[in-house]
């Protein structure tokens, strides 16, 4: 659903004017709490689930236990995304078989959930386990389940037990119950009974479920569920426990773009693990659910989490404190230029880091042409130089440059080119650590992409007003030490070196936005 | 489940319209119920404020006038749009496209029957090569419904081939109507989406098509209008129908579907049952709804 921006996106929104504040207000908690609410309603979620939901994450993000290491908006995503696999079940359930064989396993749900075709692969899945499942034909409602059912055995390789001919003929309860005692004397150690589809308000048909549960007695009852449902999950779900007590639930059709809030309300509202999980036509496609992916998708979060994680290792408070200083202080050199550059290093490739956010499948064409070279490049024309000449860039006469430009493997004129935007970025940063309105002086024109305005101006307020808060502050500055970089690596900006590389080279603003989004928006 | 719920929202807004005013908490309701019947966080929103809005003017207090305000303004979004089926072609095609288990077999056979009750002789071409006896079971609907049908010549046929197989026979018979089935396709996969429009060039071929209607399952969520903005631009989609009508799921998406692409709503499914198909009306629907 692209119409809707992301969550995290939303909550950047929603936090733009919180810089500076060290601990989240009522006031804020709140808004951001309507954002998770239309998230999660826009996923599917059912209402009562987002309503107990939303309370949660409320109380904890207004209790103490928020990780000050994070900025306010990170730290809301972690409390969502905590609650979420919580709902969902930390480990994956697998198949409890029985002690005697054979295992009887049962399988329900409403019309076109994918029983059926869940059927072969689950077959196919136990089978490739060395088990010998028996798949048993009780859907007798549908025109031509039964052949379907056919079909799909003899394409996964296994046995089916299909003694009525279905089409509305034959009592079901019957061929079930049959069904146990013909794979017991095949020898048989797995038996999975498909049953017709059926609506959760069809009392009839639901009797009918919960008969053939009383007949086979089954060790596993897995609640077939499209992946697509929207609030009817919840009236589904209940009636199924009801009729038929399931005893684990398997969720399908993932490969479409549904964000499965489904799951979480099935989850939710019946207390049964998700153990499975369909994602294709091919009957391969079958795995077991894994609650913390689940979790991210339906807040369309991307990896956000691993991203936050990396961050906080990858930033040394102390450092991003001395680096804050220096600005005020003047004394911004090229070392510590190359510390920041370092740092930002650390935390591993760009790219990969990049792919990690929400939304970054849209910007691949851009990760494609983001180059990494040119930070390393710029690393090497720094480390050429000596410690007094990366101290004081004003040493840097035309002898030394050549030198550096041979040491490096560069020209002259990229690194005449680092040292000018490296002298005009210092001058700039030292007028806004002192508090003023700079006029970007040496900020010059961005190819291409460009800098549209919106992440400048974010960048000078926050270098203004620096934070009480000593973490909050060295998220602020980790935040300046990301602003710097991507220009290092935009072809022609900031510190980059523009050379041969003006054509596309530069990080978009989507992606410098969304870099700068996760250090400490 | 002891009783049949009727499909509505009636259960929902009982409470909120037995009340004697209207009060903070009837809003609350209100936006409770719609956002339940899968209406969305927007429209749900927006109703909400244009009753509140209306409430404001009209100076009610009673709750009545909010039902009846309520069903009034579902009936006004619902029936911007002509729900008309055109089928004057001869024959006239129609195309059913959906994703998968949304009930498209079953929607061909009961559409059939509903033809074939008012006279018209119908054709189904059995163009989902895909699911296992997909075949057969739309060959069970088209004899239950006295339609006849075009088969595959052989496993995993083209479907294409058998559209336009299906096309030329009508032609050849002089059959008025022809439907033709295709296998469930989820909108995210390219490649059998691009298989849609290689089905409808192919038919385009002999006849012009009339109607490609897309079939939406009532219990789907939001991701019912990322599929209809999938299926049209790849299927030309001229109809909507909604289908399992006949359960607790009240399909609110449609609304947000009609808005956002302008597609009508054009048939309601609500059961397994061969006559279970019905044209859709606005006010019917609306009425049913609110109650």
């Amino acid at each position: 659903m692209a119409t809707f921006g992301n969550l995290s996106d939303r909550l950047a929104e929603t936090f733009k004017n919180l810089r500076g504040k060290g601990k989240l207000s009522v006031a804020d908690v709140d808004g951001t709490i309507r954002e998770i609410r239309r998230a999660l309603l826009e996923a599917d979620v059912a209402l009562s689930v987002v309503k107990d939901f939303t309370h949660n994450v409320r109380e904890r993000a207004l209790g103490d236990e928020v990780n000050r290491a994070l900025n306010p908006a990170q730290q809301v995503v972690q409390i969502v995304n905590d609650e979420l696999v919580a709902i969902l079940g930390g480990e994956a359930r697998r198949i409890q078989f029985a002690k005697k064989p054979p295992t009887v396993i049962m399988l329900a749900g409403l019309q076109g959930a994918g029983k059926t075709t869940l059927a072969g692969k689950l077959a196919l899945w136990l089978a490739k386990d060395n088990h010998t499942p028996l798949l048993v034909a009780a859907d007798l409602q549908r025109p031509n389940a039964v052949t379907q059912l056919q079909v799909v055995a003899e394409q996964a390789g296994v046995a089916v037990y299909a003694p009525e001919p279905g089409n509305g003929v034959g009592n079901p309860v019957r061929v079930a119950k049959d069904s146990i005692k013909y794979a017991t004397d095949k020898q048989y150690d797995v038996v999975i009974v498909d049953t017709a589809g059926r609506l959760g308000v069809d009392a009839e048909l639901m009797k009918q479920a919960g008969d053939i549960r009383r007949a086979v007695d089954p060790d596993e009852v897995l609640f077939v569920i499209d992946a697509m449902i929207g609030q009817d999950a919840v009236a589904t779900a209940r009636a199924f426990q009801e009729g038929v007590d399931f005893t684990a639930v398997v969720l399908t059709k993932l490969d479409g773009d549904a964000r499965g809030g489904a799951a979480l309300s099935v989850a939710s509202v019946t207390g049964r693990p998700i153990i499975f999980a369909s994602t294709g036509e091919g009957l391969g496609d079958f795995e077991p659910f894994y609650p913390d992916r689940m979790a991210s998708r339906i807040l369309d979060m991307g990896d956000i989490l691993t991203l936050i994680e990396q961050a906080q290792e990858a930033f040394d408070e102390d450092e991003a404190r001395a680096v804050a200083e220096k600005f005020a202080t003047e004394t911004f050199t090229l070392e510590d230029f190359l510390k920041q550059m370092q740092q930002m290093r650390n935390m591993g490739s760009i790219k990969k880091m990049m792919g990690m956010l929400p939304g970054a499948g849209a910007m691949k064409q851009q990760l494609e042409n983001f180059d990494e070279g040119e930070i390393v490049r710029t690393e090497a024309i720094i480390q050429s130089m000596t410690i007094a000449e990366r101290r004081n860039s004003k040493l840097l006469n035309g002898s030394r440059r050549l030198r550096i430009a041979r040491g490096s493997g560069m020209t002259v004129t990229d690194v005449n080119q680092l040292v000018n935007r490296f002298e005009q970025a210092a001058k700039m940063m030292k007028t806004v650590a002192k508090g003023g309105m700079p006029n970007m002086p040496g900020m010059p024109p961005m190819p291409g992409a460009g800098f549209g305005g919106r992440p400048k101006p974010q960048q000078q307020k926050k270098k203004g007003s620096k934070s009480g808060n000593p973490a909050k502050r060295a998220a602020e500055n980790a935040a300046l030490a990301a602003g710097v970089k991507p220009q290092a690596a935009g072809g022609g900006s900031g510190f980059g070196l523009g050379a041969g590389k003006t054509k596309d080279g530069g990080p978009s603003e989507e992606e410098l936005a969304a870099l700068q989004k996760m250090l400490g928006r | 489940m002891a009783q049949r719920t009727p499909w509505s929202l009636t259960g929902a807004l009982r409470g909120m319209f037995q009340k004697q005013t209207i009060d903070d908490d009837t809003w609350d309701d209100l936006e409770t119920a719609l956002i339940t019947a899968d209406f969305g966080p927007d429209i749900s929103e927006a109703v909400v404020a244009e009753m509140r809005a209306n409430v404001a003017k009209y100076h009610t207090e009673d709750p009545k006038d909010l039902q009846r305000m309520l069903r009034e303004s579902l009936e006004e979004r619902l029936s911007r749009l002509d729900p008309t089926l055109h089928l004057s072609e001869r024959p006239a095609v129609v195309l059913v496209v959906g994703v998968n288990g949304v009930g498209k077999t079953t929607t061909i056979g009961k559409f059939a029957k509903f033809l074939h009750t008012h006279g018209r002789s119908v054709l189904v071409g059995a163009a989902d090569t895909f699911r296992a006896a997909a075949v057969e079971q739309l060959a069970t609907w088209a004899e239950r419904a006295g339609a006849e049908i075009v088969k595959p010549q052989q496993q995993g046929q083209d479907p294409a081939s058998v559209a336009f197989q299906t096309v030329a026979r009508a032609i050849e018979t002089g059959t008025e109507i022809v439907i033709i089935d295709t296998a469930g396709r989820l909108q995210t996969k390219g490649g059998l989406m691009d298989e849609l429009t290689k089905i409808r060039r192919v038919i385009e071929k002999q006849a012009p098509i009339a109607e490609v209607l897309l079939v939406l399952d009532a219990t789907t969520g939001q991701n019912g209008l990322a599929q209809a903005e999938a299926f049209i631009e790849h299927a030309g989609v001229t109809g909507l129908v909604l289908t399992k009508l006949d359960g607790s799921a009240k399909g609110g998406f449609v609304l947000a579907v009609q808005e956002k692409t302008g597609i009508p709503i054009k048939l309601v499914g609500q059961g397994e049952g061969i006559g279970d198909l019905t044209g859709f009306t606005p006010h019917v629907f609306a009425a049913q709804l609110v109650g």
